[in-house]
């Protein structure tokens, strides 16, 4: 049979099909970064439509730009910026085997996380107060004259669909949080055994430039044309 | 390695481990998995198979009058989406890939059991939604989806049977995601890359398409969702939004899709050439370096699909090369295979057979995308059955045909019971019949001119057409006798030894069937894959 | 059914010529390859079969033998790629002279529009030995122009203008499909491409035509209102459209086009962003007529101003400013002078 040390032979949370802690650490990191590859290639295709619209139709997707609530998304840049801190400490809390350290950083983050999806939901209220979502109530008015109301419906598209998918991860991220706080709460994790905190980080570090990336294309390509 | 062992009798193995029904839905056994997927891709081919037989007999007569216009057009929809992406994408991954991928790398499962039956699951609920689709109502747009047909205009099932495709995506995406952790991470103490057989590499260079690939389809099916649902304007040009811009999405994953389809099945073939003809594979590094160069190239040739759709000449010159350049690792393949049997001690067993039938016709399939990778005479072919013949010749000539060889082959290994010989050279042979008589026509009817989706044709077409559809009936018959004559071995077949062709390969180093743990010690890998030459003492036994 | 069965389509125009060598090439290749391969391994199977050579040779391979069944392959793949570019490139760009066809595509029907004014459902007439450029556009769905006989497909896109050309060399009756799937009747969008001596075809245009195209778009220049801003006098409120087509124009922001029927259907259509203001004009007050102008009628409007190419615009400049009812179609329409 395999050849480890005792204390991985005997771990409890080995599982089939691994010969020891090492094996399995690597390849559950292994399966989280070719996961995130593939939400990569997601997002990317979301992108890439908006690449094609926006070189086609640039000023009206700076006149749609401008009606993106700039405070709110600036705030919840921050907010997510702060939640990745506080998810990498503690990450490095389980590193150190420090539950207690591992449950308060987690539930910061999920503190964190709530407060960006309550924030988004707020602005996409805004956004239906004022007709501004697609296939719903969308009446675009604006004081540029003649600026292709189809065009601009497509940024609003763009933005409802790409945030809104961001949003999905987002809510999925702080389920995966929540999981591994309970788990920490438990005892469960260790110096030896943190796996599971490290990946999720890895999920939600990735759901985090996501945004860093959504952000600026969103809400300030209008900025920098005035 | 073991010498292969006679069969005794009652031991316990995977498959008798447990019989209840919770033990088989809630198994986290791959070989179980592999087992569930089987059952799960026959019933999707046997209906795809029943809309081709209705679209044959529709078009027996020019009039097509069989079936009303809105029915034909939706059953080759639904044939298409059926085939596409509930039978040839899973076929050789979930089933042959699931069973066989751990044994062959000396593991005791996949890296990730649990998601594998996720993935399993995955597939039947998509599966499920898109029979729904088909039995309320169906629908019409093709299985290409483009715009702004199945965005504005078509009024059938289109959402629901997106959200089934959308499912059995994720279950590709996790199948692939398992892969990749396997072969990475969980080969046996030996076992470097350049020992790994083939069959490994083919399925390692599928797994990174379908993880590269599938969410963008995923993506561009979202977006025809959201727009038939809210109108958003994303592919309607009222709106400014462009249609072929979901051709380029859509073909982005569905063109590298076709060597999901192909790649596993190539890796069949090169564990029956071998071990049919007791020999080590002729370029061992050319073959394994020809998957990942058909999976790299196999992403940068997408616009061939749209070379009259409006794109511009200078990236229509590019994809043309770039379809050019990805032929040359399959043509090197068929070589390399073709050489290996060159003083070989071949077997004409029917796996064995149907490997000749793959290297044959998707010789003819793939020298077919020659025709339409030249900007020139593809602008006559494209949209007619040229196209047809082409893609039918190599995903039915040639995945189909590597399909059934690999059950056949391992069917003693998954089973422990041959299955009946000559019934199987049998039906390999009208297969083979079959196949031709049905689709050789189409390569003709296409350059005549006759476009596909049509449900009614120009008089002229029809004697082509009969012939077609007069092989289709051949072909049908040649499918159904293996699903009688396994079910059959099953229980009447003739007991198994655990490694009745005398392979060297390290699945059949365990029992047949092998216990759930697949190895009683984990194997070391000593030597090369194909050491035939190193193991004289290995026997054909059945 | 057995007496008519072709085996070889038709060949009626210039691009077969180039198309049909091109195949049998790639024809030969296949079945010498595929001939190969079956034959090789055929023997092989036979020569080595177990009862009669037991014991396998083991060969590792040979990088020589790779090299060279890497490289031919390749060699013969690159010469056909360059070949068939070439014979792509040849359907090209219509040439200058082409006879000008237009044509809309929807569901299920094909309608075609000659120059002057001949229309046609589902049929087109074209003479022999002339260049033909047929401009297509599509009013829902994706279609497909596909003449077998002529070599020729294109896509037919909704809101843009696409153009394919050829020349017949062969008279007689060929098939017209729809070859890109449009929804229930796609395979009844069918029709023929009916190809006439000249003499014949000038008879044939004679005999019928409500008018040419653009004088259908002079009428409908006056019907829509734009005669009240384009004119050539001091007082118009719009640009002169005389010679406007196939020439540059400037916008405010220094970028410039061509004006072509992309860019007339462009303007019409609107609305018309902020950076394609044409230059000298400080604001755009043309009505957006997005909804109000069909297909057919864009194609004629299009006709007129080409038309106005040699001649200055033939419309009289005393001609009077729309009425009430004009302009209550249009209300948008300013009827006091708004100078830049």
């Amino acid at each position: 049979m395999s050849h480890s040390t005792e204390a991985a032979v005997t771990h409890p949370a080995l599982q089939a099909p691994y010969r020891d802690l090492d094996q399995q650490r690597e390849t559950a990191t292994l399966g989280m970064f070719v996961f995130l590859l593939t939400e990569l290639m997601m997002f990317g295709g979301l992108f890439c439509a908006y690449l094609v619209y926006r070189t086609l139709y640039l000023p009206s997707f700076l006149e749609a730009s401008k009606h993106m609530d700039l405070t709110i998304g600036a705030v919840n840049t921050a907010v997510l910026i702060c939640s990745s801190l506080s998810m990498a400490l503690g990450v490095r809390a389980a590193q150190q085997g420090r539950s207690k350290a591992i449950v308060l950083c987690l539930l910061i983050t999920i503190l964190f996380g709530c407060a960006f999806l309550v924030l988004k939901g707020v602005e996409y209220h805004h956004h239906w107060a004022v007709h501004e979502v697609p296939g719903i109530n969308f009446a675009f008015s604006s004081s540029v004259p003649l600026v292709n109301v189809g065009k601009v419906q497509l940024f609003f598209s763009l933005y409802f669909i790409m945030t809104g998918l961001h949003a999905l991860h987002m809510l999925i991220g702080l389920g995966l949080v929540t999981w591994i706080t309970i788990a920490a709460h438990r005892g469960r994790y260790s110096p030896a055994y943190h796996n599971p905190v490290e990946n999720v980080g890895l999920y939600w570090h990735f759901v985090d430039i996501v945004w860093i990336y959504l952000f600026p294309l969103l809400y300030l390509i209008s900025r920098m044309h005035t | 390695m073991s010498a292969p062992s006679v069969a005794v009798e009652p031991r316990e193995h995977y498959l008798n481990v447990d019989y209840g029904i919770r033990s088989w839905l809630l198994t986290t056994d791959h070989k179980r998995i592999g087992v569930l997927y089987m059952i799960s891709i026959t019933v999707m081919f046997f209906i795809g198979g029943v809309f081709a037989t209705l679209i044959r007999l529709n078009l027996m007569t020019p009039a097509g009058d069989l079936v009303s216009a809105d029915t034909y057009n939706k059953l080759f929809t639904m044939h298409g989406i059926v085939m596409v992406f509930f039978f040839l994408i899973p076929a050789v991954p979930a089933v042959i890939g699931n069973f066989v991928l751990p044994m062959m790398v000396g593991a005791r499962d996949m890296a990730f059991p649990k998601i594998n039956l996720l993935s399993w699951y995955l597939f039947v609920i998509g599966a499920g939604i898109t029979l729904y689709s088909i039995v309320v109502g169906g629908v019409d747009t093709g299985w290409t989806f483009y715009t702004p047909f199945s965005t504005t205009y078509s009024n059938t099932y289109v959402f629901s049977t997106i959200v089934g495709i959308l499912f059995s995506g994720f279950s590709s995406i996790f199948t692939g995601l398992n892969f990749i952790a396997t072969i990475h991470k969980l080969r046996a103490p030996g076992l470097t890359w350049r020992r790994m057989q083939l069959f490994l590499w083919s399925n390692y260079a599928t797994a990174v398409i379908m993880i590269l690939g599938t969410p963008v389809v995923a993506i561009a099916l979202i977006l025809v969702a959201v727009e038939r649902m809210w109108h958003i304007g994303i592919f309607n040009p009222a709106l400014g939004g462009d249609p072929v811009l979901f051709q380029h999405l859509f073909w982005f994953y569905s063109h590298p899709a076709v060597y999901i389809m192909v790649l596993p099945a190539m890796g069949v073939i090169s564990e029956l050439v071998t071990t049919f003809s007791r020999k080590r594979i002729f370029g061992y590094e050319f073959v394994a370096a020809a998957s990942i160069a058909i999976a790299v190239f196999g992403f940068l040739v997408w616009g061939h699909h749209m070379f009259v759709a409006g794109i511009s000449i200078y990236s229509a010159l590019l994809f043309s090369v770039m379809s050019y350049l990805v032929a040359i690792p399959s043509a090197v393949k068929v070589f390399n295979w073709t050489a290996t049997l060159y003083k070989g001690a071949i077997s004409y067993r029917t796996p064995m057979l149907y490997a000749f039938g793959f290297i044959g016709l998707f010789t003819i399939g793939g020298l077919t995308g020659l025709f339409l990778a030249a900007l020139g005479v593809d602008i006559h072919v494209t949209d007619t059955y040229f196209v047809v013949a082409h893609f039918h010749y190599i995903m039915v000539g040639g995945t189909v045909m590597a399909y059934l060889g690999a059950i056949h082959y391992w069917w003693p290994k998954m089973f422990g019971r041959m299955y009946p010989e000559g019934w199987a050279k049998l039906s390999a042979g009208i297969i083979f019949i079959g196949f031709n008589v049905t689709f050789f026509p189409q390569f003709l009817l296409g350059y005549l001119g006759m476009p596909r989706r049509y449900h009614a044709y120009a008089p002229e077409f029809q004697v082509l057409n009969v012939m077609s559809t007069a092989g289709a009936s051949i072909l049908a018959a040649g499918y159904l006798l293996p699903l009688i004559y396994l079910i059959w071995s099953l229980r009447y077949g003739e007991i198994a030894p655990a490694n009745p062709w005398g392979s060297t390969g390290l699945e059949w180093q365990t029992t047949s069937p092998p216990p759930t743990h697949n190895f009683e010690e984990t194997p070391v890998v000593t030597e090369e894959a194909y050491a035939y030459d190193k193991h004289p003492e290995m026997e054909f036994v059945a | 059914m057995w007496t008519d069965f072709p085996l070889w389509p038709a060949r009626a125009a210039n691009f077969a010529d180039k198309v049909d060598p091109l195949y049998l090439f790639l024809v030969a290749v296949t079945v010498f390859f595929s001939a190969g391969i079956f034959l090789t391994i055929t023997v092989f199977a036979i020569k080595y079969r177990r009862s009669i050579h037991p014991q396998a040779e083991q060969i590792e391979g040979s990088l020589a033998v790779e090299a060279t069944w890497s490289i031919i392959p390749l060699a013969i793949a690159l010469f056909i790629f360059v070949w068939s570019a070439s014979v792509y490139f040849s359907y090209g760009a219509p040439p200058k002279n082409a006879l000008r066809i237009y044509g809309t595509a929807k569901q299920w029907m094909w309608k075609f529009e000659q120059a002057d004014g001949q229309r046609e459902i589902n049929e087109l007439h074209v003479p022999l030995g002339r260049d033909v450029a047929v401009t297509l556009i599509s009013q829902d769905v994706i279609h497909s122009f596909y003449v077998p006989a002529f070599r020729v497909k294109m896509d037919v896109l909704p809101n843009r203008y696409r153009t394919v050309w050829f020349r017949p060399t062969r008279t007689g009756t060929y098939h017209l499909f729809c070859a890109e799937y449009c929804g229930t009747s796609h395979a009844g969008m069918i029709g023929w491409v009916v190809v006439m001596e000249p003499a014949d075809y000038e008879a044939w245009l004679a005999s019928g035509g409500e008018g040419s195209l653009a004088s259908s778009g002079e009428k409908l220049f006056r019907h829509f209102g734009c005669i009240s801003c384009h004119r050539s006098d001091k007082g118009a409120r719009g640009p002169d459209l005389a010679g406007l087509f196939g020439r540059e124009v400037h916008f405010q922001n220094g970028t410039t086009t061509v004006a072509d029927e992309n860019y007339i259907r462009e303007r019409i259509l609107g609305p018309r962003p902020p950076d394609r203001q044409v230059a000298g004009w400080q604001r755009d007050i043309m009505p957006v007529f997005r909804g109000q102008v069909n297909e057919e009628e864009m194609l004629e409007l299009i006709a007129y101003v080409k038309s106005l190419q040699q001649n200055p615009l033939n419309v009289n400049p005393n001609a009077p400013i729309p009425d009430e009812e004009q302009r209550k179609r249009n209300p948008l329409v300013e009827p006091e002078v708004v100078r830049p």
